[in-house]
């Protein structure tokens, strides 16, 4: 049970750097990027097909990293550039993605078993493979976060910001919102990216499948982050959503040791994605009920 | 400090939807020059300050600012040279974002940002002292999200962002027009104020023909997409809403009919 626990703990840091970059998209620019679908799978394959060849795994990660940026930036000319709608735009870079991690890959999906990854190296100093990943997802992920929150700090970062919150406001304080729109795929993307190739190496596979309902995982790990840990200011909303990956993983752990077949957990994925969503409808039901039921004023 | 050549604009071009908004309209305002706009529903007022603004292109003539040919610009392009308040008090600043966020976005138009902090505290100071002058005692709320201000707050807030980097030119779109009377008569008065202080080029539109009427040195009436009265100096001062209702039937041989210009 433990060990379920730890290992959902370690699978939940990789994955919350994907939460981090769905944020960006979803929350600060405001946009349902579903380029993440293609882009998560891409790093997968990057850095297997990379590493499979002799490369570097850190090196290999990076190049990853970069593939995801340009799967953004496809994304984000496609929407600024040629005004294709913003979900439309992802869709359609996330088909061709899939094509495109093919040729990558060559085949369907491609092991990593016995070769070196960027866990090795914390594996050779005696730490068990789940507490390899866990301590350079740690690393990982809290470094991502430091250089966010200054990032969205930043006279760049606020400009982002502004276009998320207000395009109209944006473009009369001299922004060019179609570059931070684009800036912000990207860099949103390039951390997708980075989480597919940290899990690829960490499960020692790569498959093409991978990224289908990620964006839904990431949605609901960023919904359950800042329900349950809060959104006070951005460093809390940040912290929150690495918090709300780890809980995800667990809460999947939990329903899959409790014997729910694993076939079944897009589904109760979406369902829980779908309630959570759905929750400032209900709450306005529930409001004028809650009163008549206490008799009157509140 | 504005010229405006001919410009034309036309929607739906070449549709049976098609509606010609401006045309031919020409306008040259001088240096600190206060314009009031006013004109029926139709008329091609907010037309006329988006066409200005750079919200969307002109099919025809030219717009010059300070002798910059600003035509073919893009909007956020112009923006570092225009200050602008808008009709909607929620379209001029970001909600979700802090006071002093929104002021230090204002800080920055026109200049290339960079990876230098958003906002700095030797700016924090700046802001204070100017926010004390609104009078609303937002200076002690700095970091407060602007979305939990109201609307004649944030109506305030956008015009003190508007003129922060003095701009050449100010535009003012009906931005008193959402608000109860007595917040648009304090968001007037501000706004007077700042264009005095700053010896502002300002184009306001408004639909309150008492509003037209008792501020700036000159007033346009515009009617079906064209400068129909221009009324500057001393007959300007002199002017009265019977008069001016007078001569626009003189001049587009219409009554003019419009409740909301009328009545308030």
């Amino acid at each position: 049970m433990f060990d379920i626990i730890l290992g959902a703990i370690s699978l939940g840091l990789l994955w919350a750097i994907m939460t981090i970059g769905v944020y960006i998209t979803y929350r600060i620019l405001d946009i349902a990027d579903l380029t993440v679908e293609g882009s998560i799978a891409m790093g997968a394959a990057i850095a297997a097909f990379s590493i499979f060849n002799g490369m570097n795994p850190f090196i290999a990660t990076c190049l990853a990293f970069v593939g995801g940026m340009l799967a953004g930036l496809v994304t984000g000319i496609l929407h600024t550039k040629l005004k294709i709608p913003a979900l439309l735009a992802g869709i359609l870079t996330m088909i061709a993605l899939y094509s495109v991690n093919l040729r990558i890959m060559g085949k369907a999906n491609l092991s990593l078993l016995r070769i070196d990854t960027v866990f090795t190296p914390l594996e050779n100093l005696g730490l068990s493979p789940t507490n390899a990943v866990m301590l350079f997802g740690f690393i990982s992920v809290m470094a991502i976060v430091g250089l966010l929150y200054w990032f969205f700090g930043t006279e760049i970062g606020c400009a982002i910001r502004a276009t998320g919150d207000n395009p109209q406001m944006a473009r009369a304080q001299g922004i060019n919102t179609n570059n931070m729109i684009i800036l912000g795929l990207v860099i949103s993307n390039g951390l997708v990216a980075l989480s597919g190739s940290l899990i690829a190496q960490s499960q020692s596979f790569a498959d093409i499948q991978m990224g289908i309902g990620s964006i839904v995982i990431g949605l609901a790990s960023v919904i359950i982050g800042e329900v349950i840990f809060g959104t006070r200011n951005f460093f809390n909303c940040l912290i929150s959503l690495v918090l709300g990956a780890i809980t995800y993983r667990i809460i999947i752990a939990l329903v899959l040791k409790m014997g729910m077949p694993a076939n079944d957990l897009k589904l109760f994925t979406a369902i829980t994605v779908a309630i959570a969503l759905s929750l400032p409808v209900f709450k306005t039901y529930l409001r004028p009920l809650k009163k008549s039921l206490r008799g009157g004023d509140l | 400090m504005l010229v405006i050549n001919g410009i034309e604009k036309k929607f739906n071009a070449g549709t049976v939807n098609e509606k010609v908004a401006l045309s031919n309209f020409n306008l040259s305002l001088a240096e600190g020059d206060f314009v009031t706009v006013i004109g029926g529903n139709g008329a091609g007022k907010s037309t006329f300050l988006n066409c200005v603004a750079g919200v969307f292109g002109v099919d025809k003539g030219s717009i010059l600012i300070d002798g910059l040919d600003v035509t073919k610009l893009p909007e956020h392009k112009r923006s570092s040279v225009i200050g602008r308040v808008f009709q909607d008090p929620m379209m001029g600043t970001a909600g979700n974002m802090g006071i002093e966020e929104n002021l230090a976005l204002a800080y920055r138009r026109g200049k290339t940002r960079s990876l230098s902090w958003g906002i700095s505290n030797k700016e924090r100071e700046i802001y204070k002292e100017y926010l004390s002058h609104l009078d609303l005692g937002l200076e002690n709320r700095l970091h407060a999200k602007v979305g939990l201000l109201s609307g004649g707050q944030r109506q305030a807030l956008t015009l003190l962002m508007a003129t922060l980097k003095k701009p050449k030119l100010l535009l003012l779109d009906e931005h008193t027009a959402a608000l109860d009377p007595k917040t648009a008569d304090k968001v007037l008065q501000l706004s007077d104020r700042f264009v005095k202080e700053g010896n502002l080029t300002t184009l306001m539109v408004t639909h309150n023909m008492r509003h037209a009427i008792e501020h700036g040195n000159r007033l346009i009436m515009m009617h079906e997409g064209r400068v129909i009265l221009d009324i500057k100096g001393e007959e300007k001062q002199q002017l009265t809403v019977e008069d001016l209702l007078k001569r626009f039937g003189q001049v587009s041989g219409e009554e003019f009919a419009n409740d909301r210009a009328l009545l308030s």
